[in-house]
């Protein structure tokens, strides 16, 4: 099972482990991904859901409450849950699926732990074309569980077509450093723990950050939740399927379409950026030690490579 | 090319104790690697799925209970069913010097007992990946 064409028609005979070599394929980009991703694209359906929020906010105590809505009404369900990697080692220790046990021999259930690693562009890369894979192999909804540290939950928030921001008292300052992303990502803002003391300080600081929203922005539903003893789940649930039916299945994924594409151009953007630099200063690790040693300056070095680039398809058009 | 070395920890059976398991998991992401801890009292099924679903390279698991000649071989034969006796396995825990020949007759590639320094379980899966490639 290592060729892209085996994974593609395991894939399509339900082989769990085709599904798991087919996100391994995409998520270490490797040569045969991208004939992978191309065959399925057109094959994906239903819907996807990105959590995101602090760390401890009790996301993977939600995902794994929102897995047994998901099967209660038949529907198999796919998770994506991404932890950090150490930017040193680039390890990681992936733990979310211990809350997730209750699912755990669920055969309609495939959860699969990523690390963020230092993706190119960003982890949105890497977690689409995981999400895409799932989706085609039949998963709906896709769940994608992200930390939402720095710029994560805006790109979660990028390619799930329904995003909770999931919040809990106590954080103070967390809740403090993510007022810009309260505004820009969710669709529902979840306050979790609302047992705890705190949770009205909470819900009226969140309110008044959501009252500073710009005239036209959709404003997000707040609701209360504890994922713990089930309080307010169903309140979530039903907000959740309202916002799921407003999206039409096509008007989803042609969104999509030009999303991916958007993105794609940028991941190869940096792909053909190395690639010049390769050719013209031996690179990267060259060009920064002249750049530090103040030999070169970052804009002479842009300036270079797209003049590099102009005479390469100058060359090429006059033959 | 962004390859990462992926092992699953996992502890089957009954015993809570995971202080080895969290600790050989540690020692495994500060070596580079990516690790899917399960946590304690799994199923022999549940890890096999866990082990397919998260395509590891490694799957090793912990046991102080002294169920080890139940537990262990039983991961081994249901990786086996699932098409997927390509992933190495490993052991740990409360294991007498006895039971080690039987373990490994199983599929278990090494078992590392109380004691062993973190070092020498990265070694084990460093010089394995080598050998596979």
């Amino acid at each position: 099972m290592n060729s892209s064409m085996d994974i593609i028609r395991g894939i399509g005979e339900g082989s769990i482990r085709a599904i798991a070599k087919a996100l391994s394929e995409v998520e270490n980009g490797s040569s045969g991904s991208t004939d992978i991703l191309d065959y399925l694209f057109s094959r994906q359906q239903g819907f996807t859901l990105g959590i995101t929020g602090p760390p401890g906010a009790g996301k993977s105590t939600l995902v794994d409450r929102m897995i047994t809505r998901y099967r209660s009404i038949d529907n198999s369900v796919g998770v994506i849950a991404v932890d950090p990697s150490s930017p040193f080692t680039g390890g990681a220790l992936l733990g979310d699926r211990i809350r997730m046990q209750s699912h755990a021999t669920d055969s309609k259930v495939f959860i699969r732990s990523m690390g963020s690693r230092g993706h190119l562009g960003g982890l949105s890369g890497a977690t689409r074309d995981a999400s895409l894979v799932l989706s085609a192999a039949g998963y709906n909804p896709v769940i994608i569980e992200t930390v939402g540290v720095g710029q994560a939950e805006v790109e979660v928030a990028e390619l799930a077509d329904i995003t909770l921001l999931v919040l809990v008292p106590g954080l103070g300052d967390d809740v403090q450093s993510m007022k810009a992303g309260i505004m820009e990502i969710g669709d529902i803002i979840v306050l979790n723990k609302s047992d705890r003391s705190g949770i009205e300080q909470l819900e009226n600081y969140v309110k008044a950050s959501l009252d500073l929203m710009p005239p036209g922005l959709k404003r997000p539903e707040v609701i209360r939740v504890s994922a713990t003893n089930g309080g307010g789940l169903e309140d979530l649930w039903c907000a959740m399927d309202r916002l799921a039916a407003t999206h039409s299945e096509k008007d989803k994924l042609l969104r999509s379409a030009v999303k991916t594409m958007n993105q794609i151009l940028r991941e190869n953007g940096v792909l053909f950026s190395e690639k010049l630099l390769e050719l013209e200063y031996n690179g990267r690790e060259a060009v920064e030690k002249l750049i530090l040693a103040g030999q070169l300056t970052p804009y002479a070095v842009g300036r270079k490579l797209l003049e590099r680039a102009e005479r390469m398809f100058e060359h090429n058009g006059s033959k | 090319m962004d390859r990462k070395i992926r092992v699953l920890i996992g502890k089957p059976g009954l015993d809570g104790h995971d202080r080895g398991a969290k600790y050989i998991a540690r020692a495994l992401r500060d070596a580079g690697m990516e690790v899917v801890y399960t946590g304690i009292r799994q199923t022999p099924e549940a890890i096999a799925d866990a082990a397919i679903q998260e395509d590891v390279d490694f799957v090793g698991i912990s046991l102080l209970s002294g169920a080890h000649n139940h537990l262990f071989p039983e991961v081994a034969r249901l990786l086996n069913n699932k098409d997927a006796s390509d992933i190495i396995l490993f052991g740990g825990g409360v294991i007498p010097e006895e039971d080690i020949p039987g373990l490994k007759e199983a599929g278990y590639a090494a078992i590392f007992t109380p004691g062993t320094p973190a070092a020498e379980v990265v070694e084990f899966i460093n010089s394995q990946m080598e050998k596979r490639q």
